[in-house]
């Protein structure tokens, strides 16, 4: 049972990673005058976009979504709908976040914004994928025995390694080598998804050898 | 409690840190007086009286200069090797040099020009126009503006009426500002930028040259220094711009008329990276090429071409040549193939003999006058020297009479006795001295080593008391061998090297008792409590403070250092809440666990009990965030900060033009300053510490709060401008004089009082309660009641301690006053004994030091009153929660302990301040003193309160981290209480007194804690000066950093010990209360 779970999560993020890569590349030949440091906005948005509709197909077709408690039309549409504010507050969020870090407060608000997009994207869209839209379960997660599934620990480490990533990307700002990639937020974007691709990678190798020692709680 | 072995460690511990630090900084920064005498025409430098003339009067050598000033122009660079076939880019690029050289051999000599350390462009400029060696701090500089103030050859050029044009590096018109007859600055900062200071200067160059209105013309080029700093040495731009440089002398040289002098030079050389700074000899050999449209040298060779010419000896040679007096403080020698032999001379011409005479006068002159003012020219040295001086001028004159001063052996001794000089200074001045260099920066590795062992050790040094006695003795020991063996080996002794051996004795010798220790208890108790392990301190607090080392190492990370001191506070706050949940502290337990896992094996907390604390806990994280993002506004900049503007707020009020926007500073700068005091006392009232009848309660009832209001009115005073209160003025300059002397009195008298009677304890006791108290006292103490007064003691204050839990168990309680109930021993404040006028201590101590500051710091002085209180309550929750809610052996984390000592330096940026000395805020020293000072100790102790004002705020209160989280227990017990759970017995800071040596080992070990989290920052400092002494930057960013966090450690260190010395009062004081009250109780 397990090696079958940790083989759909290898695969899954097989898939994820993969769609971030062609997020990148598929832009390059289409869009004139595409690139990754030029053109930084557009490239946040294609792999924002990317992921968030990578992830939210993917966890729905492998049936890794909670079940909708009930199954009327209503219900569905207001859970919607509360993904949906979520994911927008939680954009706010991370925007306050940033520019409580030093981001630019006025200048650059676009930016800055852009970059709270795609930390949503790589972060609160995959708890809302994994666990719905219940922030006390979200907060439950990250606790040492929060984790009640394979998926859960799988969370725990993509954001972790996500918002390290980004916190990591932060370093090279201040240092004076005038490189393109440098300017905000370009090395903390990068960050953020280098650490999220690493996270993928990290997580089923890390619950791959440690399977004999996981316990899960029930539900 | 045992007082002396904590002082004593702790105060030796910041001994041999500042012994390190005294060390390195012996080695590393030289030090030098300015001499600011003049050199005259008028200087009576010949012997006799034939020759007695006005000097300048006389027909110079030469009537015009050109000064071709290459930055960093290697003599690699400018040597050609016609059989070099394949040149490196660098190589064989300056081929105008040497055609010059093998076709006009009499016309142009080159050169290696060895410059002295620092070898950095502002350095070496100084040094070759004032012709000294200088130093990286030569006192009697303005610290406040760089222009050099020193005798030097463009002073004495304007003197005799030449007119000095100059182009090029902007760094000349900053140290020369409206010296000059014309002057075409160019930006220099860019590094990057090869070509705008070139090009700028050859737009310019000749058709200056071909005018008339310049007589010295002095041009400053960039490029080649540039391109080594951004490509090295080793590449195809080096080659363009050398070629390009090749192309400038030669279009100089063709319009070179027969009266002027050129010479072409580089200040500096570049190691192969093109770096330079240092003292290697890439760096020192600049090439130097002189030439004349006339002939000028005698022989194409002569014994006495010198194979290398010291950077020194440009400004006499300069200074004779164009008939001006040496300046006063050059300690050159003149080149002499510049000038001819005596008796070949043309009328009116310096003979050899002459001008080295006239140096040799002026260079004993300088070193008589500069032997007066400063001792640190060695004494044998200097009679040595005065001797050969003595010897020689009788030699002279002898010589001059007979005529026979072209005698070779004369001008030999002439030139041994400059040479000695000169070498004399530069031993003094100019070399790092790299083995003081290494001891320090050993000493302060091992200090750090020291006290990390001191702080996770603290209690098996307090238990054991033998280890001082021997380390006293064992320092002592070595300081007298080093002394006697210095004595020895060279006659005399130096301080330094004593007290080095004596820290580094101590310091072995401590690791050493630290280690048996350890081994002991390994082997003793097998526990692995006292045990030092790495994976135990490697914890995001350590990375944090590692993190913040680190970026000391980058000239980036220091300018930019307010943001990323608040970018690595900011982060360690966000950890605390993400750590709590991890462990699951942040959200209620709803989800019942069928088996209970070792965390919640104490019963858990109800939830709407973690709720409310979870929600306050919040509240306080916010308020941390909130006063941290806050605190960035209020930076200053520094000038490599191109794009910033400097915060409003440290703008004094009576600079301020609008009227609004001053008003409006002065109400919110008013209103900070009134939440402030309020919330001291507020806090003060809460925990019922303003009930007692004591002095402290006077000083919180009326010196503070009179203190704020002068302040208030001080800053109105100063506020008003000038000019509109005429018929007032003279009440308002009394009032500029009275009012902030008046809060240094009241601030001060009020410190001493809280010092001398730190108490605020007030007692009511009833008669019910004590019969029953006295009824409940077990028998056994009675019986001791009368033996011996001590005994009693001994016995007694247990009972205290067993009235005021009995009391606490009938529901009351010991620390609030307000709720009332039946009372048994009613002690208002006791359970904020200590933590009450160490916070009421801090608090005056911060209004004293917001005197000193510009009005708008009262915002930022209030965001450090709550960021203090917020960190403080975040850690006293922490701490609780993971004891569950019972604190017990009062050891202090790391997290807190480096939020603290982060905050210090944060709010050291927050506070205006900046690790630069132009940015040192000297109306600090004139605040209630408008008319100046006669001394320098006032001002100058005035301006460091102003520079380390949060170091010593934060350092002072530091002992609070150990003391919050016993004040925050009352509100868990009663949080718990109320829910009807177990009753917890809530003595709060009274349990200290139950084991004295715990707190005196956790007061050990939070205090060395602290100063490891600053020592290491010093010794990352440190080590960046001492790696970085080539960098570019290290006379404008390493070392001004290194001196601002040496001086701000020793400021913490000091008040430190302050704030221990004071807990440590007051616990006496507790004492003797308790003694005054036992007999009380139990008659």
């Amino acid at each position: 049972m397990w090696d079958q779970e940790i083989r759909v999560m290898g695969s899954c993020h097989a898939i994820l990673a993969a769609s971030i890569l062609l997020a990148t590349g598929l832009p390059a030949v289409l869009v004139p005058g595409f690139s990754v440091y030029g053109t930084h906005l557009v490239w946040i948005y294609s792999v924002s976009a990317t992921v968030t509709g990578v992830s939210a197909a993917v966890f729905w077709l492998f049936g890794i979504t909670p079940p909708a408690k009930k199954h009327t039309v209503g219900y569905k549409l207001s859970r919607l709908f509360r993904s949906c504010l979520y994911f927008f507050l939680s954009c706010l969020f991370f925007h306050t976040v940033l520019v409580l870090y030093g981001a630019p407060l006025i200048d650059s608000a676009l930016e800055t914004f852009s970059l709270a997009v795609l930390l949503t994207s790589l972060t609160t869209l995959r708890c809302l994928c994994v666990l719905g839209p219940n922030i006390q379960a979200w907060i439950r997660v990250f606790s040492r025995h929060g984790a009640m599934s394979v998926w859960d620990t799988c969370l725990q480490f993509t954001v972790a390694c996500s918002l390290v990533g980004a916190w990591l990307g932060a370093f090279p700002i201040p240092l004076d080598w005038d490189r393109p990639w440098q300017v905000w937020p370009v090395s903390c974007s990068f960050g953020a998804t280098f650490g999220f691709l690493t996270g993928l990678f990290a997580a089923p190798t890390w619950i791959h050898y440690h399977r004999k020692q996981l316990t899960y709680k029930c539900k | 409690m045992k007082w002396f072995p904590v002082l004593s460690l702790l105060f030796w511990m910041c001994a041999v840190y500042i012994t390190g630090i005294y060390l390195f900084v012996g080695g590393f920064l030289l030090v030098r007086l300015e001499v600011n005498r003049t050199s005259s025409c008028l200087d009576a430098l010949y012997p006799g009286q034939e020759l007695e003339r006005d000097f300048c009067r006389g027909q110079p050598r030469f009537r015009k200069a050109v000064l071709l000033i290459i930055d960093a122009l290697k003599i690699d660079f400018a040597r050609f090797d016609p059989n070099n076939t394949s040149p490196r880019p660098y190589e064989n690029k300056l081929p105008v040099l040497d055609e010059t050289l093998s076709a006009k051999p009499s016309h142009s000599r080159l050169y290696p020009f060895r410059a002295d350390p620092p070898t950095t462009t502002m350095q070496r400029i100084k040094g070759f126009t004032t012709g000294s060696l200088p130093t990286f701090i030569d006192v009697g500089n303005n610290f406040a503006s760089s222009a050099i103030l020193e005798d030097n050859l463009i002073q004495q050029l304007g003197q005799v009426g030449k007119r000095v044009v100059f182009m090029g590096d902007d760094t000349w018109e900053n140290l020369y500002p409206k010296r000059f007859h014309r002057s075409l600055p160019f930006p220099s900062f860019n590094v990057k930028d090869l070509h705008t200071v070139d090009n700028g200067i050859l737009q310019n160059i000749y058709t200056t040259l071909e005018g008339d209105d310049w007589d010295v013309l002095v041009a400053h080029f960039l490029g080649v220094d540039h391109c080594g700093h951004r490509f090295g040495p080793d590449h195809p731009a080096m080659a363009d711009k050398l070629t390009q440089m090749d192309g400038v002398i030669r279009s100089v040289i063709r319009r070179l008329q027969n009266d002027t002098l050129l010479v072409v030079m580089g200040d500096h050389g570049m190691t192969d990276t093109g770096d330079h700074g240092g003292e290697s000899q890439k760096e020192t050999d600049a090439a130097i090429f002189i030439y004349s449209p006339s002939p000028l040298f005698q022989q194409p060779q002569n014994q006495l071409e010198p194979e290398v010419v010291p950077q020194t000896d440009l400004v006499p040679t300069l200074a004779l040549l164009l008939g001006i007096p040496i300046p006063y403080s050059s300690v050159g020698q003149v080149l002499l193939p510049l000038f001819p032999p005596h008796g070949q001379s043309a009328v009116g011409a310096l003979s050899q003999q002459e001008a080295l005479w006239i140096n040799a006068k002026q260079v004993n002159r300088f070193l008589e006058t500069y032997s007066s003012m400063a001792k640190d020219i060695p004494p044998e040295t200097l009679s040595l020297l005065r001797a050969q001086f003595s010897h020689l001028s009788s030699e002279y004159i002898t010589a001059h009479q007979k005529g026979l001063l072209s005698s070779p052996q004369l001008t030999a001794s002439l030139q041994a006795y400059l040479t000695s000089v000169r070498d004399t200074c530069r031993a003094t001045w100019a070399k790092f001295n790299p083995f003081k260099m290494a001891a320090g920066l050993v000493i302060l590795a091992l200090a750090c080593a020291t006290c990390l062992l001191l702080s996770e050790l603290s209690l098996t040094f307090i238990r054991e008391n033998g280890a001082l006695k021997s380390s006293c003795i064992a320092v002592m020991l070595t300081g007298v061998c080093v002394a006697i063996a210095q004595l020895l080996a060279w006659g005399y002794v130096e301080v330094p090297w004593c007290v080095a051996g004596a820290a580094l004795s101590s310091e072995l010798l401590f690791i050493w008792k630290a280690y048996r220790t350890r081994t002991v208890t390994k082997t003793g108790l097998k526990k692995s409590a006292s045990c030092l392990s790495v994976p135990k301190l490697l914890t995001p607090a350590v990375l944090i403070l590692l993190l913040r080392c680190a970026s000391l190492l980058s000239d980036s990370y220091v300018i930019a250092e307010g943001r990323v001191i608040t970018f690595l506070v900011f982060s360690l706050a966000f950890y605390i809440p993400v750590y709590l949940n991890w462990h699951g502290y942040l959200l209620p337990q709803i989800y019942d666990s069928p088996k209970p896992s070792a965390l919640l094996s104490s019963p858990a907390l109800p939830p709407s009990v973690v709720r409310k604390e979870v929600s306050t806990l919040m509240a306080s994280l916010a308020l941390v965030i909130g006063s941290l993002f806050l605190s960035l506004f209020f930076h200053g900049c520094r000038e490599e900060q191109g794009l910033c503007q400097p915060s409003q707020f440290l703008s004094p009020l009576s600079r301020m033009q609008d009227d609004k926007l001053k008003n409006l500073h002065y109400i919110l700068s008013v209103s900070a300053l009134a939440l402030y005091t309020f919330l001291l006392r507020s806090w003060m009232r809460n925990y019922g510490n303003l009930n007692a009848s004591s002095i402290t309660v006077f000083t919180a009832n009326w010196i503070l709060p009179l203190s704020s209001i002068s302040l208030g009115l001080h800053w109105a005073v100063s506020g008003t401008p000038e000019d509109s209160f005429k018929n007032l003025s003279e009440l308002i300059g009394l009032a500029q004089l009275a009012l902030p002397r008046a809060a240094y009195c009241l601030l001060t008298a009020g410190l001493l009082l809280i010092w001398l009677d730190p108490l605020t304890v007030f007692i009511k006791s009833k008669t019910s309660t004590q019969n029953r108290l006295a009824s409940r006292l077990p028998p056994r103490y009675r019986a001791s009641i009368g033996i011996s007064p001590q005994a009693e003691l001994h016995h007694l204050i247990p009972q205290i301690y067993q009235q005021m839990r009995q009391s606490l168990d009938d529901g009351e309680l010991s620390g609030a006053g307000e709720e009332d109930g039946r009372p048994a021993v009613e002690a208002y404040g006791l359970g904020t004994v200590y933590s009450a006028p160490l916070l009421l201590f801090c608090g005056m101590l911060g209004i004293g030091l917001l005197l000193l500051h510009p009005e708008g710091m009262a915002l930022a002085f209030l965001l450090v009153l709550l960021e203090m209180g917020a960190v403080l309550y975040i850690h006293a929750s922490h701490c609780l929660h993971k004891h569950n809610m019972k604190y017990s052996g009062f050891n202090v984390p790391w997290t807190p302990v480096v939020l603290w000592a982060l905050a210090a330096t944060q709010f050291f940026h927050a506070t205006g301040h900046l690790p630069t000395f132009p940015s040192i805020q000297w109306g600090a020293a004139f605040v209630g003193f408008p008319d100046g000072h006669t001394g320098t100790v006032l001002p100058a102790s005035l301006v460091i309160l102003n520079t380390f004002a949060s170091y010593i705020l934060l350092a002072v209160s530091c002992p609070l981290l150990l003391l919050w989280p016993l004040v925050c227990e009352v509100r868990y017990s009663r949080g718990e209480r109320a829910c009807g759970d177990e009753v917890e017995d809530a003595v709060m800071e009274i349990r200290l007194r139950e084991s004295p040596q715990q707190f005196s080992s956790a007061l050990l070990q939070l205090s060395a804690r602290y100063l490891f989290v600053h020592g290491a920052q010093v010794f990352a400092s440190v080590c960046a000066a001492a790696i970085l002494r080539r960098h570019l930057m290290v006379w404008k960013v390493f070392a001004p950093k290194l001196m601002f966090e040496a001086s701000a450690f020793i400021v913490t260190s000091l008040s430190m010990l302050l704030g221990v010395t004071f807990v440590l009062r007051i616990d006496s004081a507790v004492t003797q209360w308790f003694k005054r009250l036992v007999p009380d109780a139990s008659r």
